[in-house]
């Protein structure tokens, strides 16, 4: 059976997204960048929002997200992303804009830019990825780094006389009166992909309807900086983020908006 | 015409308005003295009823010079002000916008430093404007207000050639020219380009894909170095392009003159008092002002050399453009720096009085 067969009888059932082009990634196998820029690709698609979208990229490892998902782009100074989202938003108030952010990127070098830039309400919707470790830099230490984990800047484990505690960003946004949606999603399997997929299009959605900022969080696997296969990465994910990070909305108005 | 009407303002003031009637997209900006008063009159004015034109406070001078960066991207006719210490902290988005090529005016209105400093006027950030400022072989083009209409006229010139060379611009005031009252006939108004003119003259912004076309992609990272030594000369020869033909400048008294004062901005403006006086006096001396500080007038303080027993750099600083002005010169007559710090501002009289004791 030929592709063009497959199609003409309705029997297609998955498809790669237009959006996300040929370009290799230089992500590693078992990251979960390749998933979540699927679904923020498919989402863009399917709200046809493809000759309407301005995307934000970070410093770390997606600062390259501008080589796989054909939508315009800027690329950001460390932490800048929300500032470059901000006004271009205003400038542009009929485009979907949103930034791609790590835990170092958003919760460290960038915590005053995502706050305020949340708290002043802003059409936007922030990703924000969060594997716990600075992945593009070789596995260091993140603000998002479990008491206990091992890093190339706390070798011997995290712990709070040396190093404070782990910040949940997450939870101070969702406290924001600027947030409409706020919530922690997973890729690891296929129903949380779904779930995930929701969020994004949600928060989306939210932001071309002028209901505040919103942010959607990814928990997420370095198996590189972990140092673990990519599928016991997933699993220590669900025994140890999880704990920590609860998956789940954390808040929504939108429909009281 | 009312356009045409005479007022009384501060040059932070009218670097507001001529925004405005410039038509500017964008400000985003950050509270600092001596500059604050731009902000203010944005605010009081509420473009954003008028023009349309954004008008923003941000975070931080961090936050508002990347704010700067993303409107930038898009194509829009953005801006931010600030002051010297503000303007440190804009050093980072500054070099990225250089990096990636991004038409935008910063202004800096300098205070006298370093760290905290003062807030009263200095011309102490003539390097960091200058010469690069930020990370990376880059330049601003600056250019150096010495009166409140200058203020007003240099906001849509500084845009005009932003845009011309897709490359950052700023304008370098200081305290003086921010704070003082002075008459100004504003610029008359010129309306916002509409989104489809942005979109056609700016194919390269991140405006969407409009009409399908390729995706836009703004960055100033390439980590192949044959490709990034590629962009950088590139850059590189816009820049040899400008100083070829974007320098200006203002010459006062020169046709006679034995002896020749550089100065920019406030400092060319008491230069002016103290030729006055040292004429009075009998002391032949001229001005140079230049009017864009990079790209920096060398061909004609070169020229000037020819024509000078020596040269005075007055500055309010402790000896900065003078290197630019020795360069110039190659040694061909001598070139002295008078400058008072801490935020003083010199007096004309003790000017000419350093020019009839060093020459």
């Amino acid at each position: 059976m030929t592709r063009e067969e497959i199609i003409e009888k309705g029997q297609l059932v998955y498809k790669k997204p237009t959006l996300l082009n040929d370009t290799p990634m230089h992500y590693c196998p078992g990251c979960s960048h390749g998933v979540v820029h699927k679904l923020v690709s498919e989402v863009i698609e399917e709200m046809g929002m493809t000759d309407k979208t301005i995307a934000i990229s970070p410093v770390g490892c997606a600062v390259f997200a501008y080589k796989y998902i054909d939508v315009d782009w800027q690329e950001a100074a460390h932490g800048r992303a929300p500032a470059l989202a901000s006004a271009t938003k205003r400038l542009w108030p009929d485009r979907l804009v949103f930034t791609y952010q790590g835990d170092g990127d958003l919760a460290c070098i960038g915590t005053a830019e995502t706050i305020h830039a949340l708290n002043r309400a802003e059409n936007i919707t922030i990703i924000f990825i969060n594997n716990a470790i600075y992945g593009m830099t070789g596995g260091q230490m993140a603000p998002t780094t479990l008491l206990g984990m091992k890093t190339a800047t706390c070798p011997y484990g995290r712990e709070v006389k040396l190093h404070g505690y782990p910040l949940k960003v997450t939870e101070i946004a969702a406290t924001l009166d600027g947030t409409c949606y706020v919530t922690r999603q997973a890729v690891h399997t296929v129903a949380a992909i779904n779930r995930a997929k929701k969020a994004i299009r949600k928060a989306f959605e939210y932001s071309m309807q002028g209901k505040g900022s919103n942010l959607v969080e990814i928990v997420s696997t370095c198996n590189s900086g972990w140092k673990m296969s990519p599928e016991k990465a997933n699993k220590w994910m669900e025994e140890n983020m999880f704990e920590f990070y609860h998956l789940g909305d954390l808040k929504d108005t939108g429909a009281d908006k | 015409m009312a356009d045409q009407e005479i007022t009384l303002m501060k040059g932070n003031e009218a670097i507001a308005h001529a925004a405005i009637r410039c038509g500017c997209d964008g400000y985003f900006g950050y509270p600092i003295t001596p500059q604050s008063e731009v902000l203010e009159t944005l605010a009081e004015q509420k473009p954003w009823e008028t023009t349309g034109m954004v008008v923003l406070q941000a975070e931080s001078e961090v936050s508002s010079i990347n704010m700067v960066y993303g409107g930038a991207c898009t194509g829009k006719k953005v801006m931010t002000s600030s002051s010297s210490p503000g303007v440190s902290l804009m050093q980072e988005g500054i070099s990225y916008m250089a990096g990636a090529e991004l038409p935008a005016l910063i202004v800096n209105v300098m205070r006298g430093g370093p760290g905290l400093g003062t807030i009263q006027p200095s011309q102490s950030d003539y390097f960091q404007a200058c010469k690069g400022g930020g990370h990376g072989d880059y330049h601003l083009i600056v250019l150096a207000p010495a009166s409140v209409q200058e203020m007003a006229d240099f906001v849509d010139l500084a845009f005009t050639l932003a845009f011309r060379y897709r490359n950052p611009a700023m304008i370098l005031a200081d305290g003086a020219i921010g704070q003082m009252m002075e008459k100004v006939v504003l610029p008359p108004f010129k309306p916002r380009r509409t989104e489809e003119e942005i979109i056609k003259e700016c194919p390269w912004a991140t405006t969407g894909r409009i009409g399908g076309r390729k995706p836009n992609i703004i960055t100033s990272l390439e980590l192949r170095s044959e490709e990034m030594e590629v962009i950088n000369l590139r850059i590189q020869a816009k820049y040899r392009e400008i100083e070829a033909k974007e320098v200006r400048y203002e010459e006062f008294m020169l046709d006679d003159a034995e002896y020749a004062i550089v100065a920019f901005g406030s400092a060319a403006r008491i230069a002016k008092k103290s030729i006055e006086i040292a004429r009075s006096q009998g002391i032949k001396v001229g001005l140079l002002r230049p009017i864009t500080l990079w790209p920096f007038p060398t061909k004609e303080v070169k020229s000037l050399a020819s024509r000078v027993k020596g040269i005075l750099s007055l500055e309010i600083n402790a000896g900065q453009m003078v290197e630019d002005i020795r360069l110039a010169v190659e040694g061909a007559v001598p070139v002295l720096h008078f400058g008072r710090l801490g935020g003083i501002i010199p007096d004309p009289d003790e000017v000419v009085e350093v020019l009839k004791s060093s020459f």
